[in-house]
């Protein structure tokens, strides 16, 4: 049972609002270092959607660039306007340094709704690689937009596009802190959370329907889960002392927390209706940051018991604890990539905070950032690209690097701080 | 209490007041203030603590109308010195904040009903939840000095901000050795 002890009048103490939907200033996202090689492609505005305030293709055209692994090729000029895969001479295209084109057009269906039919044609090897049709009214063109540079991503690089994905983060405006989520390309922010004390630690539930974060609202460390459909929160963990880091199990059971309750920090399983705590392991000393394996059977995390914060993994069949890494003396904040074959870190070397990522194969670990106080990483449901927090002249921004360390973008809000990213799950 | 539905934009109170009902039934401390830190440690520790067996249960009392006299508050009393300041990375308790620490030990031990709150804080560098669990280690440290000095596992509660609470804004190295430290909190304050 969760025992109370310390609540403290929310009206007097602070300032919590649930937040249902408002409009934000949104993120803005620019790229700042490119991929090495880039595919070649052009985007042909669709037949009828100049008719529409939603510029369907030009979102599709920013979601590819953003990602750093395409180049767009002008599409203009070429008469008539192809709009299906026949109409399109692969010659035009080829000529101009394109591997591929995208075509299509827009038909109202008289009842208010639309018709957006869209086709991906290879052009080196002039075959159609997609073909798709979405019924759809006119203020869901963000939402089919994002889906069809899904698509084009998925037919040619062959990994699946997270652009139809969300992101959670939080921003700090003088005395007041938000946790926010927006479109993966920062579109559309919705306020969740809005309070006084600082907010931190957001979490997404596997099926993308809650977030669990910490807030210190109660002048201690506590832990809500917050419904994104009802807006309801409930407590997780408000248990003697601090309870903090948050993270939910794979299959959406269970959450592991930090609770220091028995003296000292350490892991504990809960329920989301918070009963059930229960401790992990029988250590001394700072266990935290626990993250779980894309397959439920591991988890990471941060211990200081050989001395300094370092990175374990936990087996729960067998109980056995691993230390993971070797380098320095400060190696914190360990989340998994999806395909479970490496984890991504933050090391401090130097007096510095990076990420890097470690392979479990080869146990080989590459720096990826190069800012000075890089933390609080969170990776793309793809595993391509990974989100952090960083600072530029004092002032907090998120940032992303792709998993090899080449493409970079840089996501500000205005006059925020902004800290804390969280990637939402793949939508199914 | 009015119902309230989620999806309203409206304000924040009616927000605040739904909140309350929903969580009615859990304990109700007296409310407390906005600041959580108090006073720093420039006050001059020349005098004895005022931990006295005057049965000042200051600790429980909202507000100072029992100022006068009360050794929590008189600038004078060391016991009106409230943080312990710590090395980069480190818990370890500096030898010159033992008398401060010994001094709330003592008041906590002569006075039975008074409650404290050992709130541990880092600076702004590295991961936000190793530093709760940093600052959770340097009130857990205190605490467990103030235990053997007669203070009681119930009167204190040991909390940790991280590095979510800084005393100052800066980005020098005088600004995280004043973030880095304990700040305690009686019950009231």
């Amino acid at each position: 049972m969760i025992s109370l002890r310390r609540f403290v009048s929310l009206l007097v103490a602070a300032t919590v609002v649930l937040l249902a939907t408002a409009a934000r200033a949104q993120l803005t996202i620019e790229i700042i270092g490119g991929g090495g090689t880039t595919i070649p492609i052009a985007i042909v505005p669709f037949a009828g959607e100049a008719t529409y305030p939603y510029p369907l293709t030009e979102i599709v055209a920013a979601d590819l660039q953003r990602s750093g692994l395409f180049r767009l090729v002008d599409s203009s000029g070429v008469n008539p306007r192809p709009v299906r895969t026949e109409d399109v001479r692969v010659g035009d295209w080829t000529a101009r340094g394109a591997d591929a084109v995208t075509v299509g057009s827009v038909t109202p269906q008289g009842d208010g709704r639309v018709e957006v039919r869209f086709f991906l044609v290879d052009t080196v090897k002039a075959t159609q690689l997609a073909g798709y049709s979405y019924v759809v009214a006119p203020n869901q063109f963000r939402a089919t937009a994002h889906q069809m540079a899904d698509v084009i991503y998925e037919k040619l690089t062959g990994d699946r596009g997270v652009f139809s994905t969300r992101i959670a983060y939080i921003t700090k405006q003088g005395p007041r802190y938000e946790l926010l989520v927006a479109d993966a390309d920062g579109y559309n922010p919705q306020g969740i959370v809005a309070s006084n004390e600082p907010l931190l630690s957001p979490s997404w539930s596997p099926d993308g329907t809650r977030i669990a974060y910490v807030s210190l609202e109660n002048r201690k460390p506590v832990v809500y889960i917050q419904s994104l459909t009802t807006g309801k929160r409930q407590l997780l963990a408000n248990f003697r002392g601090s309870n903090s880091a948050p993270n939910w199990a794979p299959d959406g059971r269970k959450l592991a927390v930090t609770l220091s309750l028995d003296g000292g920090s350490h892991i504990f399983l809960i329920n989301p209706d918070g009963t059930g705590a229960q401790r992990v392991m029988n250590s001394p000393g700072i266990d935290t940051e626990a993250n779980f394996s894309p397959d439920g059977q591991a988890m990471l995390f941060t211990s200081d018991r050989g001395g300094g914060p370092q990175i374990y993994r936990y087996t729960f069949g067998s109980g056995t604890v691993e230390r993971m890494t070797f380098e320095g003396n400060y190696n914190v904040s360990p989340r998994y990539l999806p395909d479970g074959k490496g984890f991504v870190f933050v090391r401090r070397e130097g007096g510095r905070f990076n990420l890097a990522i470690e392979d479990f194969a080869t146990r080989q670990v590459q720096v990826l950032t190069q800012g000075e106080l890089d933390e609080s990483p969170s990776v793309a449901p793809n595993g391509k690209l990974i989100l952090y927090a960083s600072e530029v002249g004092g002032r907090g921004i998120l940032a992303a690097v792709s998993s090899d360390g080449r493409v970079k973008q840089r996501l500000t809000a205005a006059a925020s701080d902004v800290r804390e990213p969280a990637w939402g799950p793949l939508t199914k | 209490m009015s119902k309230y539905h989620w999806m309203s934009s409206r304000p924040a109170i009616w927000t605040g007041i739904a909140l309350a009902v929903l969580l009615v039934g859990c304990q109700q401390n007296p409310p407390a203030e906005k600041s959580a830190t108090v006073e720093e440690r420039n006050v001059a520790a020349g005098t004895t603590p005022g931990a006295s067996t005057s049965g000042t249960t200051a600790g429980n009392v909202a507000g100072t109308q029992t100022g006068q006299g009360n050794p929590l508050h008189d600038p004078r009393s060391i016991l009106s010195k409230r943080s312990v300041f710590f090395d980069y990375d480190s818990y370890a308790i500096k030898d010159d904040y033992r008398p401060l620490i010994d001094a709330h030990a003592k008041y906590l031990q002569n006075n039975r009903s008074a409650r404290m709150t050992i709130q541990g804080n880092c600076d702004e560098r590295g991961s936000r939840e190793y530093n709760i669990a940093l600052g959770q280690r340097r009130a857990d440290a205190v605490k467990r000095m103030m235990l053997l000095d007669g203070a009681t596992d119930q009167q204190i509660e040991t909390v940790s901000f991280g590095k979510e609470k800084p005393r100052n804004a800066g980005h020098d190295e005088t600004a995280w050795a004043e973030n880095r430290r304990d700040d305690f909190v009686y019950a009231g304050e």
